[in-house]
């Protein structure tokens, strides 16, 4: 059965001892669509993604997911799912190699084990044991197994944890690399640049349900916001907030005699957007209808 | 690459996954492979020369008399002991959540498991035979009858064993107290079904407690199969009693795979 979306949610609700985790909540995400899933710590997010991956039950609402209910879960359906869970663990004692081989063994449809491995970038690590891998290198394992079915949908569950910065961008590329392909590609994380960079559009989600929901650049009206400008002027750091930056900017020049000291201009980061998103819930539904 | 999914295959592939891992990690190749050997050495050292059974016969070495203890022992450790540590610290770990979000179908991952315990338990009892004999010169039966009573005690055993322990590993609240609480209980039950010294001497309350547990009867069937005949008389109940062994060992085989199939979580309990 092929659907439009790879996921549909609607009024989807996950209550723990009286507690709401999952409060009405409604998502859309259409096929090859990179989409990332932001809120703090106890939000709800990492309960909905389980919800849709199929490991928890939902007390109510509907979800589809590539055409299945996830509550339902068959073979063929997790065949064509791919999960990278928040904590990774396990088969200490096996190599790289081992493993990967091994799992490509449960998909009808699997990748080339020593392909993966490359694009995973632990071709040195081939022979190390899980045991002795860095967390960064782990977290790479995790991501060979969760991409080794050739997934139409990959759930990545804070993927880029204890990464350095260099480990991050290789990870994105290989990550924009799949989506290029065509994956459908879920993703939480608590890093704004990760989901700026890598989504196409961005979820917000605080008390259970999605408060905000557009492109990066468009979150919580973020391309209304005002500019900053910042310069110095008599000894002094000056700011101001405007709709219309370059005319302060050259009224400045005009009054300053040219360069202007200490010039910035600057727009809200979707870090900015983020934080007053998830501390005025009320507010933002406003701004996003 | 397309080729066809089969849980057989899987479940060979997982069978020798889980061998590997098995000899790899220190802990249970000392704790559950080598314990039985081990013990048997000391005991062989310590009152090797004293003689058992000289009321009913000709007497035997203390060596023989402890060898179809140790190999009860063993099967439970690396059935029962094995599984029971391992699989808490797999659904603690998230082994089990990571397997179950791929499309491995569930029996593949048990019957690796069975195939594991097959691999490794009978190369246990092959090591501690080939010790007790070479190194302790202890005799072994020749009689085929006595292996195929041999054969049925170790597959009701080391099944019975395996399905108590998966059902046991829900039981430790961590992997970091598992040990602990799988270990220990088993400790007690060696030390009270006739294992470590002769089961008559017990006081008879005693031996009725450990009549409930399928340890003391099956140390008691590999008795019948590695002690001469005349140790028969020294029992309990004058009797090997291979019919009740036969039933209770069957009756513990039921009642874990029951406990399995209503109770085995392949995520933590504070999980979903």
């Amino acid at each position: 059965m092929s659907t439009s979306t790879a996921i549909r949610v609607r009024g989807l609700r996950k209550t723990y001892a009286g507690v709401a985790a999952v409060d009405g909540l409604d998502l859309d995400v259409a096929h090859g669509e990179v989409f990332a899933l932001l809120g703090p710590n106890g939000a709800g997010k990492t309960t909905t993604v389980e919800i849709l991956e199929g490991y928890r039950r939902r007390d109510a609402g509907e979800v589809s997911v590539l055409g299945a209910d996830p509550a339902r879960p068959d073979p063929g359906w997790r065949a064509r799912i791919g999960i990278v869970l928040q904590s990774s663990g396990g088969h200490d004692e096996l190599s790289v190699q081992e493993l990967v081989h091994h799992f490509a063994g449960y998909y009808p449809d699997a990748r080339d084990p020593d392909e993966v491995i490359a694009a995973v970038g632990l071709d040195e690590k081939r022979a190390t044991r899980a045991r002795h891998l860095s967390g960064g290198q782990r977290r790479r394992l995790d991501v060979a197994l969760g991409i080794l079915g050739s997934p139409a949908l990959l759930f990545l569950d804070e993927p880029t944890t204890g990464f350095d910065p260099e480990a991050r961008r290789e990870f994105w590329s290989l990550i924009t690399a799949l989506a290029d392909g065509g994956t459908t590609i879920i993703l939480t994380t608590h890093y704004l640049d990760e989901a700026e960079h890598l989504a196409g559009r961005v979820g917000v989600i605080t008390g259970g349900r999605i408060v905000a929901l557009d492109t990066p650049d468009r979150l919580g009206g973020r391309h209304h916001d005002q500019a900053v400008v910042q310069w110095t002027e008599d000894g002094r750091q000056r700011t101001e907030r405007t709709a219309e930056p370059t005319a302060l900017v050259t009224a400045l020049a005009h009054r300053l005699g040219g360069e202007v000291p200490g010039l910035a201009v600057s727009r809200p980061t979707l870090e900015d957007v983020y934080l007053r998103l998830i501390g005025e819930p009320a507010q933002t539904l406003e701004v996003v209808s | 690459m397309s080729t066809a999914v089969s849980p057989a295959r899987i479940a060979m592939s997982r069978a020798s996954l889980e061998t590997r891992s098995y000899f790899r990690e220190r802990d249970s190749l000392i704790f559950s492979f080598l314990f039985p050997v081990i013990m048997l050495g000391i005991f062989a050292v310590a009152f090797g020369g004293e003689d058992v059974g000289e009321s009913s016969g000709p007497p035997i070495d203390f060596a023989q008399y402890f060898l179809p203890g140790m190999v009860a022992s063993g099967i439970m450790l690396v059935s029962f002991q094995t599984l029971a540590i391992s699989l808490a610290i797999e659904r603690e770990d998230g082994t089990l959540k990571r397997l179950r979000g791929t499309p491995m179908p569930p029996v593949s991952y048990f019957l690796g498991k069975v195939g594991m315990i097959l691999v490794v338990g009978l190369s246990q009892i092959v090591l501690l035979l080939a010790v007790a004999a070479l190194a302790f010169g202890v005799d072994l039966p020749t009689e085929p009858a006595k292996w195929l009573t041999f054969a049925w005690c170790y597959v009701l055993g080391t099944a019975g064993g395996a399905v108590l322990g998966i059902a046991y590993s829900s039981v430790p609240r961590s992997a970091k107290s598992a040990s602990a609480v799988v270990v220990g209980p088993l400790l007690v039950l060696q030390f009270i079904s006739g294992v470590f010294f002769v089961f008559s001497d017990l006081p008879s309350w005693l031996q009725n407690v450990a009549s409930v547990f399928p340890l003391k009867w099956l140390a008691q069937g590999m008795r019948s199969v590695f002690l001469p005949e005349h140790f028969e008389e020294l029992e309990a109940s004058g009797s090997w009693q291979h019919g009740p062994t036969a039933l209770i060992l069957s009756l513990w085989l039921i009642v874990g795979l029951v406990i399995c199939v209503r109770t085995f979580r392949w995520q933590r309990r504070d999980d979903g």
